[in-house]
């Protein structure tokens, strides 16, 4: 099941530059929950906050809270390789490994975290191309072919499995479908609607209209402040903050 | 600059205004119908008709455009939507003034008797409603739509005094029920046209301020 997470006073920097200022968000267990905002305004980062992804950049660092359940990213003793596994995510582009299969690619991220047991693999790799809805596309070819021979939606599905594999409780996803075409964003689409009741869903989205058919919440970003976040219906057809209108109408800057 | 998409929501803007002007004339033109008992005017009520179908067409198409190829968001969404709304009021209106027209060739044909109701004057209370519903519209100002609503009670009383004073009538004058009945039947057009200029006013409040005020109380989307 997924779980909530709760930020509190988040900063985050590159260098000298703060790419966050104090935010401030609670995000439902098993809801989907959109992260939207013009370029640069910190929507990415945010979400690398949430799994100490963020810090994997040279120069980069967060203060602040984040509780992930009952979890505290930032406290002292907190393991990234844990925090990752508990918090997976999907990125812009499918970034299968090209090289290994299907299956080895689903099960690589069980490997990384030790993983032995080949029954138990077996069946999580099921499990998990099952629910990234992939299964009934590949199961005939798993160790056949590999994962870069997928259509760019597969891949994108294939990518999905591999982060819900090592069992997380939050799947963060970065523009997962910027780079589909219609068919496979609207599959990518239903399969996040699907993913919620197992999962906690953070996506970011340049689409407001995505925004709009996915999310329960949205929250609206601009240079690096949370200026508004509510019900996605209130967002995109009554926003409180004239920002937010502005933005989602187009006017913006 | 002012984008394409922009550039669309002020041709709509301009249609339905030009419409409205169409629905005003109508109303206008059958109370003068009513007043001077001349069938010139209901003529022209009549023929006009076709215009404002038209026009409810194509905003229709406009707005369907819109949403389809440009998938507006809040404050254009709920224009939008409101544009919709009022385009069918308006094309309403336009078909209760040719009711109008038609009772008043009615009346036409038959005898001139004094009968105990002031039409014109409830005439000018609702082309005012629909005149002011139209500037609020204009000017996306949700006060002067306001004050729209607040106009509505006054013509139903005038509706509901003239069926009491028009019922009395047929009562002690059974000779002249079909014009009493045909000046009760234009009341009770010109107070569905009221209603449909109140509709309008809700509909400014709402693409104006998000608020949905129909049945009474304003309801903010939570």
């Amino acid at each position: 099941m997924g779980v909530g997470i709760e930020v509190r006073g988040l900063d985050a920097w590159y260098g000298k530059n703060q790419s966050l200022k104090s935010i401030d968000m609670t995000v439902p267990a098993n809801h989907v929950t959109a992260v939207i905002g013009p370029s640069g305004c910190g929507k990415s980062t945010f979400v690398r906050c949430l799994n100490r992804m963020h810090e994997t950049i040279p120069d980069a660092y967060a203060e602040g809270s984040v509780k992930v359940g009952e979890m505290d990213v930032y406290g002292s003793g907190s393991d990234p390789v844990e925090v990752r596994r508990r918090i997976g995510m999907v990125f812009q582009k499918p970034n299968p490994f090209p090289t290994m299969s299907i299956y080895d690619n689903v099960a690589a991220g069980l490997k990384l975290n030790g993983f032995r047991n080949r029954k138990q693999t077996a069946e999580l790799v099921e499990r998990s191309l099952k629910l990234a809805a992939l299964w009934d596309e590949v199961k005939d070819n798993l160790h056949k072919k590999s994962g870069a021979s997928l259509s760019g939606g597969q891949q994108q599905r294939l990518c999905i499995a591999r982060a819900l594999a090592v069992e997380p409780e939050v799947l963060l996803m970065d523009e997962p479908a910027s780079a589909l075409d219609p068919i496979s964003t609207s599959k990518i689409e239903e399969l996040i609607f699907q993913l919620k009741q197992h999962y906690t869903v953070v996506i970011v989205t340049h689409n407001m209209q995505q925004a709009a058919r996915v999310a329960e919440l949205t929250g609206f970003f601009l240079m690096g402040s949370l200026i508004e976040y509510d019900k996605t219906e209130k967002i995109f057809t009554a926003p409180a903050d004239k920002r937010t209108e502005d933005y989602v109408t187009g006017r913006f800057g | 600059m002012r984008s394409r998409f922009q550039q669309g929501l002020d041709e709509l803007k301009e249609k339905l205004l030009r419409m409205g002007g169409l629905a005003e004339q109508a109303i206008d033109r059958a109370t003068e119908a009513y007043r001077t008992r001349d069938s010139k005017f209901c003529q022209m009520v009549l023929t006009g008709e076709s215009a404002i179908n038209d026009a409810e067409r194509e905003i229709d198409e406009l707005a369907l455009d819109l949403l389809a190829m440009k998938q507006p968001m809040a404050v254009d969404l709920r224009f939008i939507l409101a544009v919709l709304k009022i385009n069918a009021d308006l094309e309403r209106v336009g078909d209760q003034a040719v009711n109008i027209a038609q009772r008043v060739l009615d009346l036409i044909s038959e005898p001139e008797i004094a009968l105990p109701v002031d039409i014109p004057r409830m005439a000018d209370g609702v082309s005012t409603m629909v005149q002011r519903a139209l500037e609020s519209f204009l000017d996306g100002k949700a006060e002067v739509a306001e004050a729209v609503l607040q106009m509505d009670g006054i013509v139903d009383r005038m509706k509901d005094e003239a069926f009491v004073n028009l019922v009395q009538k047929m009562h002690d004058d059974p000779a002249c029920t079909r014009q009493a009945l045909d000046v009760l039947l234009i009341a009770r057009n010109l107070e569905r046209i009221a209603d449909h200029a109140t509709n309008i006013a809700e509909d400014v409040i709402f693409w104006v301020r998000g608020a949905d005020v129909r049945h009474g109380g304003a309801h903010y989307r939570e």
